[in-house]
């Protein structure tokens, strides 16, 4: 770090809006600093003050009531090992996992990840497909923020400088549901992601479980024509997806064909290119725009069959939780 | 701007002024002078500066040192016992050859010990996530698995 800084260290929601108030666009938020640090050392950025939130009480817990509650100073390493977030929630599971590494997930949080607003933050897409909503407070009151609209351009969300998110707000999953995130990327760990695509599926049932394997070519006229014999209905779908566009998007023409409609192989496959149109992708260092138009096809339509899968295995429990909207 | 802090390192506590833009690996190698933890990229993307913060690994280069107040901090020089004896998994990556330049060791090792601390039998696939943020340039990554595996069965 460069320049001499105050850090404040507030230990209530009230007294860091006050000291963000009284800084405003001149303060930046820090929780784990895995993104505000190496952008302070690389003198992107150059605020006089960082407000930590790290001692500010209330903001890492985890629970469901009705909807699930994600403190946004949730760290990724909590979610990950969180069996709820795992069973029902799972696209988030599959983000977490695999985002940095240890040592990232640690002290990285959610809304770290989130409010830095990076195109390529692994959490949007799934936050999106699961109808998440940011609970964001400032001193003149609070405001729920539906992350459709979070986003506003790459580093850039629709927060004013006084505001601080406090929580996400996620729906419960209808009966037979289920959600998964694919991260594209060329290394196991410490890696962006080249896309990122997220699906969350309702299915009028439970098929059987799918034959072989999704990553594996071979196994693909098994799971074709188990697909095609099964015939589920699609009774909700949404698809979203990071590095396809300036902020991480939904795909609604695709979701529109899929929705309502029978599974079919012929219907997937075309859901699948119609996502991959509405991609709008850039040519970057990571990967050049008609190639990661080329995998949003190819992974709209495993993460798809991915729900189906999960849906079929039960990885979504059949037992409603109490308070399900 | 100067802030007074208090923390536990390698077992004994420590109190010392710091300037508010201090990293915790400039804290530890500059300042207290514990040059066993290493600076590699600088940005959190390599592992070399890997130290325990509550019993967890966190890339030093990028954690602020305000943050470490009322906490515990371990690092390599805090392994071994206090006679000095290594520390099982130092062993083990002795016996197997699980050093080669050493430049990412100190924070392969906090990582491997933060792994066994919380799971004492990690499948191989377990181990490798767990040390995936620790990157070693000489590429001896088989020898450094093979020697967690030692440790775990000792």
């Amino acid at each position: 770090m460069t320049k001499m800084l105050d850090y404040p260290e507030p230990e209530t929601l009230a007294e860091a809006l006050t000291l963000l108030a009284h800084y405003g666009d001149r303060a930046m938020c820090i929780a784990g600093g895995t993104d505000v640090i190496p952008r302070l050392k690389k003198k992107q950025i150059s605020p006089e003050a960082l407000i930590s939130l790290n001692r500010v009480a209330g903001l890492g817990s985890i629970d469901l009531n009705g909807a699930l509650r994600i403190g946004a100073g949730t760290t990724h390493r909590t979610i990950e090992k969180s069996a709820l977030i795992r069973e029902r929630f799972s696209a988030l599971t599959d983000a977490v996992d695999v985002l940095g590494s240890v040592q990232i997930r640690n002290v990285g949080t959610i809304g770290g990840n989130i409010c830095t607003a990076a195109p390529s933050a692994d959490t949007a897409p799934p936050l999106l497909v699961l109808g998440a909503q940011a609970r964001a407070v400032s001193l003149k009151g609070e405001r729920m923020i539906p992350l459709e609209t979070f986003f506003q351009g790459p580093g850039k969300s629709i927060l004013t400088p006084e505001e601080i998110v406090t929580e996400f707000i996620i729906p419960t999953p209808l009966p037979c549901s289920a959600s998964a995130y694919w991260k594209h990327q060329r290394r196991l760990a410490l890696d962006l992601p080249i896309l990122g695509v997220a699906v969350q599926l309702t299915l009028d049932k439970r098929t059987c479980p799918l034959p072989g394997n999704l990553n594996d070519e071979g196994s693909w006229p098994a799971i074709w024509q188990a697909l095609a014999q099964e015939r589920p209905v699609c009774r909700e779908v949404k698809i979203a997806l990071g590095v396809a566009a300036p902020v991480p998007m939904r795909a609604r023409k695709a979701e529109a064909l899929l929705q309502g409609q029978v599974l079919t192989p012929e219907l997937l496959e075309e859901a699948a290119r119609i996502a991959s149109e509405e991609a709008q992708p850039r040519d970057s260092v990571r990967g050049e725009a008609w190639y990661r138009k080329e995998m949003v096809r190819v992974f709209v339509k495993r993460m798809v069959l991915k729900c189906v899968e999960r849906i079929a295995c039960g990885e979504t429990p059949a037992v409603e939780l109490p308070g399900k909207a | 701007m100067k802030r007074k802090i208090s923390f536990t390192l390698n077992g004994h506590t420590v109190q010392t002024e710091i300037d508010t833009n201090l990293t915790l690996l400039a804290l530890l190698r500059d300042q207290l002078g514990l040059k066993g933890t290493k600076e590699g990229c600088g940005m959190g993307d390599c592992g070399a500066c890997t130290v325990l913060l509550n019993g967890m690994t966190v890339n030093s280069c990028i954690f602020p040192a305000m943050e470490v107040e009322g906490k515990t901090v371990v690092t390599i020089e805090g392994v071994a016992d206090k006679e000095g004896n290594l520390h099982p998994l130092q062993k083990a990556f002795v016996e197997h050859g699980a050093i080669q330049c050493g430049y990412c060791t100190p924070g392969m090792v906090l990582s491997a010990k933060a792994l066994l601390d919380e799971n004492p039998h990690p499948t191989e696939e377990e181990i490798r996530k767990g040390i995936a943020g620790n990157l070693c340039r000489c590429t001896g990554y088989v020898q450094i698995v093979e020697a967690i595996k030692a440790a775990v069965h000792d």
